[in-house]
């Protein structure tokens, strides 16, 4: 294997996880977070390390739909848990809303806290607090952006909440 | 310059953009090799002194660790320092990771484990124990500041201070207003989210691809073919992808280093990612006192300029920037004295962070400016105006472009400044204090020397290459603008490569070169494939174009036309294959125009107002607003350029508000290395910002234009909330992060 695999003569665990879809095995030791799973083991580098400490939130994923900061899960409690990361998102080809609003509002610059922004915006909508603009910056304070692009990620967050709030009214009249 | 416009100026998206928002650009430390190893580095924990031992019998036998490395067993490196010093280097010693057994600053690198996993790696450089001999630190630049003296060796002659001009003592002396006092900022660190990382992949050959975090692929490469005698061709540094760097990442970090050093010496692939912990041992934007007298008549002319600069720098390098000189230039006054000054501390060498020295000594003119503004009961906005200069008079030269007055013009307009009621604490809002200030910035446009290569293919499409760096900056996306303005074709069928140090020479991406650089770079190449595409075009039989001069042809519409008349022309395939092409591909080299720049000076310049909302009984400030008016030269991307203004707004409000690099001075030792202690500002902080870029022609700053954006928007942001603090709440807080026990503790004026 290429990758580091759990490390011989050492405890490990075996477990189940959903990941982005797909259901896979594997073997991890007791303190593998969620994140260097992802990252160095799964190879899924989408999901971004600033801190390792649950301060950036660069590290944000969906489990079971809610966000949390991955650096701070440990693999090993996870069994059976439904994950989805930046990759499952959407693809360059076939981007998820919230990616093309990032697109398109230059949500970004380094795009290096930009997979935690979004998968945290994901969540931000699954919870349905925001409403409008105010809340938004105070409930995506979890995730840091030091390029600075907080006014173009609140631009972007507000256009996908209003579109699907306004979605439902669409259906009903059709 | 180009003239028309089909996609130059216009607001494209990033062309990398769908990449970083799925998560499919890759990084630094995100590149995997069979056969990897980690390594983790262990720091001092001390600020000065001595290694007496290192023990580190512990760490070896934890499972999977592979070798321990420190200063008795490192495997041997150039000696001379001229092979360690980068093109980004300091006078000075350059430092070494585990050199010797000297400690100069905490947080110094001083073993380094390599283990199979990244987790072993960690775990056993927490076994590593070290035995200290300590010394006392010295840490405080306000302590140290009599310690200070001018450097023997200037980095640059430009940044060392222009000669006195008339007697800024005597007329100080004698005009009707006068301010003078001491401002001081606390040390400031870059904190870009990505952590800094290389990887190295060995391949079969013995050859090396790097994947490094560098705002300069060859500076990287040069360094360590240097380090370690490598043959520069077998040496490859790549960063596709830069997770922000802010000058952080100019010169090569010890991470680099060792992963190459170990990679060599093991012969197996490396990765070595730092810890948030350790990117505060690094680089740093130095603390900084300075004192600025100035001077005006009754009329509010400026009579006298006076600034004396001390910054801090390590024991071993003498860092510096220019921090003072532009209170000699940003107005117009006949008596002015700019000193500047460096000081050793027991830290890691500074360096350059987002608007080196101009961040740092604008914050401090354009508060004292403010200061005057009320000691001479002239609205601080119309003082800079009548102190309006058309001339840089440190250099006595003209200047190419300064369109400063449309942006005080703008700005105030957009902001309402006219609305504004002079008294401090006399704008309320409910229980708060609202202030409204501002400030001016001014960055040096500069172009260094670059190079690209442009290649045109027979089916229409075009790539772009040159070493440049994307750091979040937009260059991907500008430079396939510049190319597909060129070619008349979409974006998108160009494709931009970047990012590597095979690729033409350019210098590292830093102090807002790298558009005027690489994207006049791009142009040049662009117009030689077209020269050559006209040459092959008038060997054609009954070829239209046999008499056309380059000069009146351009491409349009997949053909290569007069510019006079698009009927008259050839296709650009046609003319490939009756060459017998399948592509055109040539190289450009640029670099500034000697000529102009013995006449004249550029600079870009901004206007940036700001209102404050302060809770006095909480001590709380919020910027509630900010409207930035730059004046830039050209804008090559309104989308990308605006988010980097905004970028440096944040950091500006960073700066004035919440960003302090702590030390316990008894100990030397940095006490907030984390992102919940050291503030940087988090979404909530920031509220609506707006960016105006004004008109600017310049077509002497660059070939294309332009002036570059990386720096200008930080500065004078700090000052602009300062100034807006003082007219909330008659406090002139002069000691920067204006923090709530400040506003707590000090007295209305
Ligand atoms: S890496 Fe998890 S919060 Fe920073
Ligand atoms: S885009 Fe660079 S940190 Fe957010």
């Amino acid at each position: 294997m290429d990758t580091p695999r759990a490390q011989s003569g050492l405890p490990t665990s075996s477990l189940i996880l959903d990941i982005n879809g797909i259901a896979q095995t594997v073997e991890v030791h007791p303190w593998t977070t969620l994140l260097d799973l992802l990252r160095s083991e799964l190879e899924l580098t989408g999901t971004k390390k600033g801190c390792d400490h649950g301060q950036c939130g660069a590290c944000t994923v969906l489990i079971d739909g809610e966000r949390i900061n991955s650096c701070l899960k440990l693999a090993v409690t996870l069994d059976g848990a439904e994950i989805t990361t930046i990759e499952g998102l959407g693809t360059p080809g076939d981007m998820h809303p919230l990616q093309r609003a990032f697109v398109e509002h230059d949500a970004f610059q380094c795009g290096y806290c930009t997979p935690g922004q979004i998968c945290s915006a994901v969540g931000l909508i699954n919870e349905g607090h925001a409403q409008g603009r105010d809340e938004i910056r105070e409930l995506m304070s979890g995730n840091l952006c030091r390029c600075g692009a907080y006014t173009n990620i609140a631009d972007a967050i507000e256009e996908v909440l209003s579109a699907q709030a306004g979605t439902p009214q669409r259906e009903a009249a059709e | 310059m180009l003239n028309q416009s089909k996609t130059v100026g216009l607001p494209v998206s990033r062309i990398d953009g769908p990449l970083k928002v799925t998560g499919q650009a890759r990084y630094a430390a995100e590149h995997f090799g069979p056969g990897m190893l980690y390594g983790h580095v262990v720091s001092a924990t001390i600020a000065t002194g001595r290694i007496r031992a290192i023990h580190t019998a512990a760490a070896e036998h934890f499972p999977g660790v592979v070798k321990i490395y420190t200063h008795d067993n490192r495997p041997k490196t150039a000696y001379r320092d001229s092979r360690w010093k980068d093109a980004v280097a300091l006078p000075g010693h350059p430092f070494r990771p585990l050199e010797n057994d000297r400690v100069l600053f905490d947080g110094q690198p001083v073993a380094f484990v390599v283990a199979e996993s990244p987790e072993a790696a960690r775990d056993a450089a927490g076994l590593v124990q070290i035995e200290y001999l300590s010394e006392e630190p010295h840490t405080d630049i306000v302590a140290q500041r009599h310690e200070s003296y001018e450097p023997p060796v200037p980095r640059m002659k430009q940044f060392m201070p222009p000669p006195p001009r008339g007697d800024a003592e005597a007329a100080f002396a004698a005009a009707a207003h006068r301010v003078s006092a001491d401002y001081v900022l606390s040390g400031e660190h870059h904190n870009p989210m990505e952590l800094f990382a290389s990887t190295v992949l060995l391949g079969t050959d013995g050859a090396l691809t790097i994947h490094d975090k560098t705002q300069g692929s060859q500076n990287s490469c040069d360094y360590i073919c240097g380090v370690f005698s490598l043959d520069p061709g077998k040496v490859v540094v790549k960063n596709s992808f830069v997770g922000g760097a802010f000058g952080q990442a100019l010169r090569p970090k010890h991470q680099l280093f060792f992963a190459v050093m170990a990679s060599l010496d093991l012969n197996r692939s490396m990765k070595v990612e730092m810890t948030r912990q350790d990117m505060f041992y690094l680089t740093w934007r130095p603390s900084c006192i300075q004192t600025v007298s100035l001077a005006a008549d009754a009329e509010g002319h400026l009579q006298a300029v006076m600034h004396h600069a001390v910054h801090a720098t390590s024991r071993h390098e003498d860092y510096q920037e220019n921090v003072a000189n532009w209170s000699g230039l940003a107005y117009k006054c006949e008596n002015v004295k700019i000193s500047y000054e460096i000081a050793k501390l027991d830290l890691a060498t500074p360096g350059d962070m987002r608007a080196p020295g101009a961040a740092t000594g604008m914050t401090a003119l354009e508060a004292a400016m403010d200061e005057l503004a009320y000691a001479a009961g002239i609205d601080p906005l119309e003082l800079r105006i009548r102190n309006f200069v058309h001339r840089d008079q440190n250099q006595d030269k003209a200047i190419t472009s300064k369109a400063l007055h449309a942006c005080y013009r703008e700005g105030a307009a957009r902001f309402g400044w006219a609305e504004r009621s002079a008294a401090p604490r006399s704008m309320r809002e409910g229980d708060d204090l609202v202030g409204w200030g501002m400030a001016g910035g001014i960055w040096e446009a500069m172009m260094s020397k670059g190079e690209a290569k442009v290649r045109l293919s027979v089916d229409g499409s075009v790539t772009v290459s040159a070493a440049a760096s994307d750091i979040g900056t937009g260059t991907y996306t500008i430079l396939g603008q510049l190319a597909a303005e060129a070619f008349d074709c979409p974006v998108d069928a160009v494709s931009v490569e970047i990012g590597a140090s095979d690729l033409p020479k350019t210098g590292v991406e830093g102090g807002s070169w790298t558009a005027a650089t690489t994207g006049s770079a791009v142009q040049a190449a662009a117009k030689a494939v077209i020269k050559t595409l006209l040459t092959h075009a008038q060997s054609m039989e009954n070829s239209p174009l046999k008499e056309a001069k380059v000069q009146q042809v351009e491409i349009a519409e997949g053909r290569l036309v007069l510019e006079s008349n698009h009927q008259i022309g050839v296709s650009m395939v046609d003319i490939l294959e009756a060459a017998g092409l399948e592509a055109i591909e040539e190289h450009a080299k640029v670099g500034p125009d000697m000529l102009t720049m013995m006449r004249y000076a550029s600079y870009s310049h901004s206007a940036v107002f700001v209102e404050v909302k302060v809770d006095e009984e909480l001590g709380i400030v919020r910027v509630t607003r900010v409207v930035s008016a730059i004046g830039a030269g050209r804008i090559l991307n309104p989308k990308t350029a605006r988010s980097q203004i905004l970028g440096g707004i944040v950091m500006g409000i960073g700066m004035a508000l919440h960003e302090e690099g702590m030390i316990d001075h008894r100990t030397g030792r940095i006490m907030n290395h984390n992102l919940a202690e050291y503030h940087v500002p988090a979404h909530a902080d920031i509220r609506d910002i707006e960016v105006i870029f004004v008109e600017e022609d310049d077509d002497m700053a660059s070939p294309i234009g332009v002036k570059g954006l990386g720096e200008i928007g930080i500065v004078g942001v700090a000052a602009a909330v300062s100034n807006a603090v003082f007219h909330a709440t008659g406090k002139r807080i002069r000691t920067l992060p204006i923090t709530v026990d400040k506003i707590l503790q000090s007295e209305a004026v």
